[in-house]
């Protein structure tokens, strides 16, 4: 490729270049390309009802990928925040009966927190592959709700109505999960650009052995961050449960792997070191729009999720070539 | 002879494991036979061939999520393929569905080596891919197997004279171990097993000194999608059906990988230490079941064992690394 830098740059070449300067337009037109599309396919979907929807339902998967996010800067990933956030939901559900919500609240976050804990521990102490870690965890996690299920099975579940509205209320056409969401958002972009914690977290990924000998505590960022990750799903739970409205012991579940694509999509790099909180989150839209486009074309589940699949590969492979600008 | 003992040393560790499991099972159920032995070799069946697609693909230095959705769309494919045919019909199903491991695997790989994405990513997606098609074959769990196929697993081997020995060799080991074998002697001792070994440690070094990378990777993904293929027939072989939604295979498949000895980062490791691995996981539950205990505190239990194993694994590796 080095006879490109002695003829005057091609176009196509300028325009990738320009793109790697700032990987979030791909992401940005990709997006409109959807919403586009959407319009051209069923005119008028797209209006300030369908606007707030879609905003709705990107909420929870943001602040997953915004975990997975998180713990891919550093190498990892975390596979049980679907667990995570559905225990939380659960038992704040069933919980709330007996209890006033803030404490039900306060109880559903308990489990979250051990889970972080025992991942960070097992990735940060004991250097278990994070894939396997999150992976064990979640499923100890499901086998705990099924038995916490049979004590509860009596009293029954309900929504706290404060929670019904942080999910599902509008203000002004505004969704309401957006005063949870906004500042969430803004705190992890915070912390990752502007804070001594978000840098070790680039540092650990980018490189372990350097970090570790310039006098970063490995275990102790990464116990940090799998707890911080664990209280972001439990949090993601207790919003989800008011979007859903149905507790279930498999309500997160579907979020999981597409938390993952959002943040690869939005070009977090999965070996750590490389990525940030603002392409996730438009990764995360972009998964939404995508998914009521496909709803829209009535495809068959089956066939949905071959095309959802296809498309995060092919927008991964295009980032990576834009990116890299060979 | 004390490199072979350290070489060997974790799955003969495991080994010993496995035979304290089943005197403990023996202790808590004294009636525990053959017959059982036979039915626990069937569950593993299905989990042992997902295991081997795993162990091969982490050897070269990768990771396969989509293990479970291919065992999934192979399941579902001869289910419904031999769904009111005839009993020879599926004599043409079997290498059709093996076939169809084998090239979707390789179209893993070359999804692999093509995009540059990594692997992870890839599989993750290839699995949405795999389910959906599975969904497609067949939008719920049926289907049905020819007679023969279903006889291939059930009962044991009869060696003339020996009948207490040969009652504690279930046909479905036998099928098992020379599957296996037909396709991991060979691969190991030939040129492209040490080119798979060598890609998993080093890709930079085994591509500097002439392996040729990109092939053998795809390679490896090809066997892996034909070993989740068996898979996906064992699994219909057992239970007479297809389903279109995997079961617990992908973390099944990576915790008995990682019990087995094989180091996640790849090049390290054989397939006996996983296939034995993933017995002692299925024998763990099959006690766990026999001492009455709720099955949903078994999976709990199963998966503290899974996690503490793994996290003592590590801590042995780290603790050989700085040493």
């Amino acid at each position: 490729m080095s006879t490109t830098a002695i003829q005057p740059v091609p176009s196509g070449r300028r325009l990738k270049r320009f793109m790697a300067d700032r990987p979030l337009i791909p992401l940005i037109i990709l997006l409109v390309i959807l919403v586009v599309v959407l319009q051209i396919l069923r005119p008028g979907i797209v209006n300030e009802r369908w606007l707030a929807n879609t905003v709705k339902f990107a909420i929870p998967l943001a602040i997953l990928a915004g975990c997975q996010t998180m713990t891919m800067l550093t190498g990892g990933i975390d596979l049980s925040v679907g667990t995570v956030a559905t225990m939380s939901a659960f038992i704040m559900a069933t919980q709330v009966v007996n209890h006033d919500p803030a404490v039900a609240i306060l109880i559903a976050l308990v489990p979250a927190v051990l889970i972080g804990l025992v991942n960070g521990i097992g990735v940060g102490v004991f250097r278990v592959h994070p894939l396997i870690m999150t992976l064990g965890t979640s499923l100890i996690g499901t086998g705990c709700l099924q038995v916490y299920q049979r004590t509860v099975i009596a009293s029954g579940a309900k929504i706290p109505p404060f929670l019904a509205w942080l999910g599902t209320g509008l203000t002004y056409g505004v969704p309401n999960a957006l005063l949870l969401f906004v500042p969430i958002a803004v705190l992890i972009v915070f912390t990752l650009n502007r804070t001594g914690f978000g840098r070790l977290l680039y540092a650990v990924g980018d490189n372990e052995g350097a970090a570790r000998l310039s006098g970063v505590r490995y275990w102790q960022v990464i116990t940090a961050l799998y707890v911080i990750s664990s209280v972001l799903a439990g949090i993601t739970g207790l919003l989800y449960i008011g979007l859903i409205k149905a507790p279930s012991l498999s309500l997160a579940e579907p979020l999981v792997l597409p938390s993952v694509a959002a943040a690869v999509i939005g070009g977090t790099s999965i070996f750590g070191g490389r990525g940030g909180y603002t392409g996730t989150i438009i990764g995360a839209l972009i998964l939404t729009v995508l998914t009521t486009l496909l709803t829209i074309l009535q495809m068959p589940e089956g066939a949905r999720r071959i095309l959802f699949g296809l498309i995060v590969l092919f927008v991964t492979a295009a980032y990576l070539r834009i990116i890299e600008d060979r | 002879m004390t490199r072979l003992v350290r070489r060997q040393g974790w799955v003969a560790g495991l080994l010993v494991l496995f035979v304290v499991l089943f005197v403990i099972t023996k202790l808590i159920q004294p009636g525990y036979g053959s017959g059982d032995f036979g039915s626990l070799v069937r569950a593993v069946l299905p989990y042992a061939f997902a295991v081997a697609a795993q162990t091969i693909v982490v050897i070269a230095g990768g990771i396969d999520l989509s293990v479970g959705a291919m065992m999934a769309l192979t399941s579902v494919t001869a289910a419904s393929m031999m769904d009111g045919a005839s009993e020879e019909y599926a004599l043409f199903v079997v290498p059709f569905v093996l076939a169809m491991g084998l090239v979707l695997g390789a179209v893993n790989g070359m999804l692999i080596v093509v995009t540059r994405v990594p692997d992870i990513v890839v599989t993750l997606a290839t699995l949405f891919v795999l389910q959906g098609a599975a969904l497609l074959v067949l939008g719920a769990p049926g289907g049905a197997v020819a007679e023969w196929l279903r006889a291939t697993i059930v009962g044991t081997v009869a060696i003339p004279g020996l009948p207490e020995i040969s009652a504690w060799i279930p046909k479905a080991l036998v099928l098992l171990v020379v599957c296996l074998c037909i396709i991991w002697i060979p691969l190991r001792r030939s040129k492209l097993g040490l080119s798979i070994y060598a890609i998993g440690s080093s890709e930079l070094a085994a591509f500097r000194s002439g392996v040729p990378v990109a092939r053998t990777k795809i390679i490896a993904y090809a066997l892996s999608g034909l070993f989740a293929a068996m898979g996906g027939l064992a699994l219909t072989m057992s239970t007479g059906i297809g389903a279109p939604i995997p079961g617990p295979y992908l973390l099944a498949s990576v915790a008995a990988v990682v019990l087995g000895g094989v180091a996640l980062g790849g090049g390290k490791g054989g397939l006996l230490g996983p296939i034995v691995a993933v017995f002692v996981l299925r024998l763990v539950r099959t006690d766990l079941t026999l001492l009455a205990i709720d099955p949903n505190v078994t999976a709990i239990i199963e998966g503290a064992i899974m996690v503490a194993v793994v996290m003592f694994g590590a801590f042995i590796t780290m603790r050989s690394r700085s040493s």
